[in-house]
C-alpha cells in the first residue's frame, strides 16, 4: 500500500512566529530555508499569518505552501513548540525551491510529541553487562579518557585511530571540525586518521589542488551565462537538485549546450534534453573508467586546432617544462602545457577505441567546449565533476586531465566558467595543520584489518555502509571489538581502574576499544564500547559553506535531543577529561596540551577556531547576512556587510598549490588502464559491472531516512537498476531480491528493471543500510589512498521473490515524459 | 533512448481559479474562528463535501476526465484504469481520482497515457496512477493526493475525502 500521510489540515504559523535562518544540512548546495517556531497553544489564521498571504486562496504554482513534511512539533528552550521549515524564496541559491531532502528537514527532527526520529541517541551509553546502558557524560567521558590516555602514554598516539567527518552541514561544520581537529591534531598528533567516506585522511582532488586550482572556484550563477556545461560522473538533478533546477536549467534555457560524461543514462541527461533539446545535449556514454582517455583526446584536439587561450596560458600557467616530477608518491608529473601534452597526447580515434564512443562525438565535445564562434570570440565552459571520477579509475590523473582542458581554454576565474567538483555535503573544514598525517596518509581500514591500533574513535562515520572491502572490515572490526566487550563483561562489578585494566589487557591482546560519536546508533556503532550522542545543525548553531563557497550560519531553533551535545563540545569534554586523567597520572606536560577547551557553546568553538583565522567573521555578522551569507574567502567588513569573493582566480593568479609564482600547472596524465590493483582481473572474471550511484530521494547512507516512512515505502530495499533482458535471462522479476557477489564478498538489493540500463551493467544505490555495496568493492586505491569504489564487477543471482513491501511499489521509468 | 510518448493527455489545463474556494462545503468547520470565551468545539477532522464527479458510464479506460475536488480551485482527474488498482472503486475496482497539482511546487501535472503516469513539466517529478499516486521519481515529499471515492447504485461517482494535503492550502477544505 502506498504510503499516505492522511493529513488534511495543518496549523498555520502566526504572524509573530520566530523566524530562523536555515541552510539545508543535506547536500552541498545548501538551499536556504526559513524555520518558523511558535508556541503550542497559538496559531495564525488564513488571513493573518507568518507568510503574509491569504491562505484562504488556493496558492498558485510556485506559491507558498507548508507541506506536511515541513511541519513538526519540537522542543525549544524546554517547551514544545510548532515548527515549520519552508524554502526561502529570497535565497539566491534555491529561490524558493525545495528538494525532496530539504523539504523533510522538519519531519526528520526528533520529536517526542509526534514520534519522529526516535532512533536518535539521547544519552551517553556504555557497554555494561552485555548491553549498552545509559550513563552520565562524566562517567562516559571518564572511561574514554582513561583508556585513551593509557594507550597513548603506554604505547603512542599512533595506537589511537580516528575516523572523523571533515564536512559541513549536518553535524559537521566549522565548529565541529575545529573541535575534533584541535583534539586530534593540536593536543595530540594523531596520524592514523581517516575521513567519513574514504579510508585515509586525504584530499579527494589532490591533482586539482597541486595544479593550483581549488576545486570550488566558481559561482553558481556562472551556469546561467555559460555557453557549455560539461558534466562528468555526476547526476546533478538527483544529487545537487536545486543547483540543477535553479542555475543549470536557466543556463540551458539561455542557450548553453550540455555534455554529460557518464556510462549510465540518468534523469539529468533526460531533463537536459527536455530543456535544451536533444540536439544540444551530448551524452558520452563511455566505457567505465575511461574518462581520462576521453579528456586527453579533447585536450589534444583543442590544442591541435589552436583553440587554446594562449594569452591566459602565457600569463597564468607555468612555462618551463616540468615543475613537479612523477614518483612513487606523486601519481603524475606537473608542468607546462607543452610538458603535459607530451604525455597526454591522444587522438580522437585512439580515445574512441578506449572509451567505446564515436570519434565524431568526441570531436563535437571539443567543439562545444572550445571552438571559437564565427566572430572569433571564445566560448565559455563550466566543467563540473563528482564521484564518477573522484571515486573512479586513477583519480589523480583523471581529474588532472579534466582540469587541463579548463586551463588550456581559460575557463577558470572568469564569468561563465569554472572547473569544480559538485560536492556531496557542504564544506566546513577548519582544523590545525594535518601535515603530520603525511602524504600518502595511512590506509586506515587496512591498518585496522591488519590488527593495528588499540583505540578507535569514530565521529559520525559508518564504515559498515561507506567503505570499500567492507565485508572483511566488518568481520575484523567486530572480532576485535568483541574481545574488549568480553573483557568488560568479565570485569563487571569491579572498580573503574579494574575496568580500565581489563580493557587495556584486551587491546594489548589484539582487541580494539571503540568510541562512537553519532546522532544515531549506527551499524559500526554496534561495535562500540562507549557511545556519545551528538546533535545536528539547528539543534546547534552551525556554519558551513556550499559549493560556491557561500558561508551561512544555520541557526539553532530547537534543543538538542535528550542529553546530546554538539560534537565540538563532546571533543572539548574528551580533552578536559584527558587533561584531568593525565595530570592524575603525573604527566603534567602532556596534560597541558589539553588545555584551552573551556567552551560553553558552539559559538565559543567557532571563535576559538574559524574566527581566529577569519577575524571579520562572527555569528552576529553572519546572522545579519541571512541565507545569502557571504562567499568565501571573506575580504572584509564594510557598511555592515561582510565582503566576499564571487569567484576565485579572477586575477589569473593560481595559489592552491602554494607556489609563490602563482602559476597554474598542467598534469601529465598518462593513460595506464586500470590503475588500482585487482580491477582488471575482476572485470575479466565477472559478468556485471556494479556501478554505485546516488538517488534524489535518499540522503547518503540514509541515516535519518531509514526511519522515514515516506522514503522507506518507496524503496524498501536498495534498488539495483538492471537491464530487462539480463533480468529475463536470469529469471529475475521486478522487486525480486538479488545477490551480487565476487571474491570480496556479497551484498543484496532489489531489482529495478530499467529500459536505459545497458546489458551487463547494473547501478546499485550506494550506502544503503539494507545492502552495503562496499561489501563487493575490492581494497584497491591509488597512490594517495583514494578508493576506486566505482569499479567493481560481480555475478548476480536471484535470492527471493519480491517481498510484500516490494510488490506494491512502482517500477516505472524514472525519466520524465514530456510533450 | 529517451522515451517520447505521443499519448500524453493534457488534463486540468485551464487556469485554475484564484480564490474560488469560498463556496466549498465544510468551510465552516475551519478552526480559524477567533476563540470566544466559551470555546466552541470544532471537529478534529476536516469535513469533506460529497461531490458528484461523474458516472461510470462517462469513463473510458485510460482516458482521464477533468474534475475538481473538494472545490473548484483544486483540479484533479478521474481515471478508469481497466484493471484493479490500489483504492480503486466501481465494479472492476479500477476507478481512481487524484489531485493534479504537483505536491512539490504546485505545477499542473500532465497524464502520460502511455505508461499511466502523471508528469510535472516544472521539475520532472513523476507519479504512478496505477500505484496509489506513488511518486516514481521527483521532489515532492508526499505521494499524489488520492481522492476517496464512492460509487452509487446508479453508477454516479462521488468524491468524499482525500489521502494527503493538497498543494497550496493549509487545509484541504478552505
Amino acid at each position: 500500500m502506498t504510503y499516505r500521510r492522511q493529513i488534511d489540515r495543518l496549523p498555520i504559523p502566526p504572524a509573530d512566529a520566530e523566524v530562523h535562518n536555515v541552510s539545508c544540512h543535506y547536500c552541498i548546495v545548501g538551499c536556504g530555508y526559513k524555520a518558523y517556531t511558535w508556541p503550542r497553544n497559538r496559531q495564525g489564521t488564513l488571513t493573518d499569518n507568518a507568510f503574509g498571504e491569504d491562505l484562504g486562496q488556493q496558492q498558485p504554482p510556485n506559491g507558498t505552501w507548508l507541506a506536511p513534511s515541513m511541519y513538526n512539533m519540537v522542543r525549544q528552550n524546554g517547551q514544545d513548540v510548532h515548527l515549520a521549515v519552508i524554502p526561502d524564496r529570497d535565497c539566491v541559491v534555491n529561490s524558493g525551491l525545495a528538494s525532496i531532502r530539504g523539504a523533510r528537514m522538519a519531519e526528520n527532527r526528533p520529536s517526542r510529541v509526534t514520534g519522529t526520529q526516535q532512533q536518535r541517541l539521547s544519552d551517553p551509553m556504555m557497554w555494561r553487562n552485555g548491553v549498552w546502558q545509559p550513563t552520565s557524560w562524566d562517567d562516559a567521558l571518564d572511561l574514554v579518557a582513561r583508556v585513551t590516555a593509557r594507550i597513548v602514554t603506554e604505547d603512542s598516539e599512533d595506537e589511537l585511530v580516528v575516523s572523523m567527518f571533515d564536512h559541513g552541514g549536518s553535524a559537521g561544520g566549522y565548529e565541529n571540525t575545529w573541535g575534533t581537529g584541535k583534539l586530534y591534531f593540536d593536543s595530540m598528533k594523531v596520524k592514523n586518521a581517516r575521513i567519513h567516506n574514504r579510508p585515509g585522511y586525504n584530499s579527494e582532488v589532490h591533482s586539482s589542488r597541486d595544479m593550483g586550482v581549488d576545486e570550488l572556484n566558481y559561482s553558481y550563477s556562472d551556469y546561467e551565462i555559460t555557453d557549455t556545461i560539461l558534466m562528468v560522473g555526476a547526476n546533478s538533478l538527483e544529487t545537487q537538485t536545486n543547483l540543477f533546477l535553479n542555475h543549470m536549467v536557466p543556463g540551458l534555457q539561455n542557450g548553453a549546450k550540455f555534455i554529460m560524461v557518464d556510462p549510465r543514462r540518468t534523469v539529468t541527461v533526460n531533463a537536459a534534453e527536455e530543456v535544451a533539446g536533444e540536439e544540444n545535449v551530448l551524452h558520452l556514454a563511455i566505457n567505465e573508467g575511461t574518462d581520462m582517455a576521453l579528456f586527453n583526446a579533447i585536450f589534444t584536439h583543442i590544442v591541435d586546432q589552436g583553440w587554446t587561450d594562449d594569452e591566459f596560458i602565457a600569463a597564468s600557467s607555468f612555462q618551463s617544462g616540468e615543475a613537479v616530477g612523477e614518483d612513487s608518491g606523486q601519481p603524475a608529473g606537473l608542468g607546462s602545457l607543452d610538458y603535459a601534452m607530451q604525455t597526454c597526447r591522444t587522438s580522437l580515434e585512439e580515445a574512441a577505441g578506449i572509451c567505446g564512443v564515436d570519434a565524431a562525438d568526441i570531436r563535437t565535445a571539443a567543439e562545444w567546449i572550445a571552438m571559437p564562434r564565427d566572430d572569433g570570440s571564445r566560448r565559455r565552459c563550466v566543467s563540473a565533476y563528482e564521484k564518477g571520477i573522484i571515486w573512479g579509475n586513477d583519480n589523480y590523473r583523471t581529474i588532472g586531465a579534466l582540469v587541463n582542458i579548463s586551463l588550456a581554454t581559460g575557463n577558470i576565474g572568469r564569468e561563465g566558467t569554472g572547473c569544480c567538483r559538485l560536492g556531496g555535503h557542504q564544506e566546513g573544514y577548519y582544523r590545525p595543520s594535518d601535515a603530520h598525517v603525511g602524504r600518502p596518509s595511512t590506509y586506515v581500514d587496512q591498518l585496522l584489518i591488519g590488527g593495528g591500533g588499540k583505540a578507535h574513535h569514530i565521529w559520525a562515520c559508518d564504515h559498515y555502509k561507506t567503505t570499500l572491502n567492507a565485508a572483511e572490515f566488518k568481520r575484523v572490526h567486530r572480532r576485535r571489538s568483541d574481545m574488549v566487550k568480553d573483557a568488560m563483561d568479565a570485569a563487571a562489578g569491579g572498580t573503574r581502574d579494574q575496568m580500565v585494566d581489563a580493557i587495556i589487557s584486551a587491546v594489548n591482546a589484539g582487541g580494539l576499544f571503540v568510541v562512537d560519536m553519532d546522532i544515531i546508533h549506527s551499524q559500526i556503532g554496534q561495535n562500540a564500547h562507549v557511545i556519545l550522542p551528538a546533535c545536528e545543525s539547528n539543534e546547534m548553531n552551525l556554519t558551513s559553506m556550499n559549493g560556491e563557497r557561500r558561508l551561512r550560519l544555520s541557526e539553532r531553533y530547537m534543543d538538542p535531543f535528550g542529553n546530546s551535545r554538539p560534537d565540538c563540545l563532546i571533543a572539548a569534554g574528551i580533552a578536559q577529561h584527558m587533561e584531568a586523567v593525565l595530570r592524575e597520572m603525573g604527566q603534567d606536560d602532556y596534560a597541558d596540551q589539553f588545555r584551552g577547551y573551556d567552551w560553553e557553546t558552539e559559538e565559543d568553538a567557532f571563535m576559538d577556531g574559524y574566527n581566529q583565522g577569519n577575524p571579520e567573521v562572527t555569528y552576529a555578522r553572519l546572522r545579519a547576512m541571512g541565507n545569502n551569507g557571504v562567499q568565501e574567502p571573506v575580504q572584509g567588513f564594510e557598511n555592515d556587510q561582510l565582503i566576499g569573493t564571487e569567484r576565485l582566480y579572477a586575477d589569473g593568479v593560481f595559489t592552491r598549490h602554494g607556489r609563490e609564482d602563482g602559476k597554474a600547472l598542467f598534469c601529465a596524465a598518462g593513460w595506464r588502464g586500470w590503475q588500482a590493483a585487482g580491477k582488471a582481473q575482476e572485470q575479466a572474471n565477472h559478468e556485471f559491472w556494479i556501478n554505485n550511484v546516488r538517488a534524489n530521494i535518499f540522503w547518503q547512507n540514509q541515516f535519518l531516512d531509514q526511519d522515514n516512512d515516506f522514503i522507506q515505502d518507496r524503496f524498501p530495499f536498495p534498488f539495483v537498476e538492471m537491464n530487462e533482458g539480463d533480468m529475463e535471462r536470469l529469471g529475475i522479476g521486478a522487486g525480486d531480491l538479488i545477490e551480487i557477489a565476487n571474491e570480496n564478498g556479497a551484498t543484496q538489493g532489489m531489482a529495478y528493471p530499467t529500459d536505459t540500463a545497458r546489458p551487463g551493467q547494473v547501478a546499485m544505490v550506494f550506502g544503503s543500510p539494507a545492502g552495503s555495496q562496499g561489501n563487493v568493492v575490492n581494497p584497491g586505491v591509488n597512490e594517495l589512498i583514494l578508493p576506486d569504489y566505482k569499479h567493481t564487477w560481480g555475478n548476480i543471482r536471484k535470492l527471493a521473490d519480491a517481498p510484500p513491501s516490494a510488490r506494491t511499489i512502482s517500477f516505472k521509468s524514472k525519466e520524465y515524459s514530456g510533450f | 533512448m529517451s522515451k517520447r510518448c505521443n499519448r500524453l493527455v493534457g488534463v486540468g489545463r485551464r487556469q485554475f481559479l484564484q480564490g474560488g474556494a469560498v463556496a466549498a462545503a465544510g468551510a465552516a468547520a475551519s478552526t480559524v474562528m477567533p476563540a470566544p470565551a466559551n470555546a466552541t468545539p470544532a471537529n478534529a477532522q476536516v469535513d469533506y463535501p460529497s461531490n458528484r464527479l461523474g458516472n461510470i458510464a462517462d469513463l473510458a479506460v485510460n482516458e482521464p476526465m477533468d474534475i475538481s475536488y473538494p472545490d473548484a480551485g483544486s483540479p484533479g482527474v478521474l481515471l478508469k484504469m481497466g484493471q484493479p488498482v490500489e483504492d480503486g472503486v466501481g465494479p472492476d475496482g479500477d476507478i481512481v481520482a487524484y489531485s493534479v497539482l504537483c505536491p512539490h511546487w504546485g505545477w499542473q501535472l500532465n497524464y502520460d497515457a502511455g505508461d499511466r503516469s502523471f508528469n510535472c513539466p516544472g521539475h520532472y517529478s513523476r507519479f504512478d496512477a496505477e500505484v496509489g499516486g506513488q511518486q516514481i521519481w521527483g521532489h515532492a515529499t508526499q505521494n499524489l493526493p488520492q481522492f476517496t471515492l464512492r460509487v452509487a447504485d446508479n453508477g454516479d461517482i462521488f468524491a468524499e475525502g482525500c489521502s494527503d494535503l493538497i498543494f497550496g492550502r493549509p487545509s484541504n477544505v478552505i
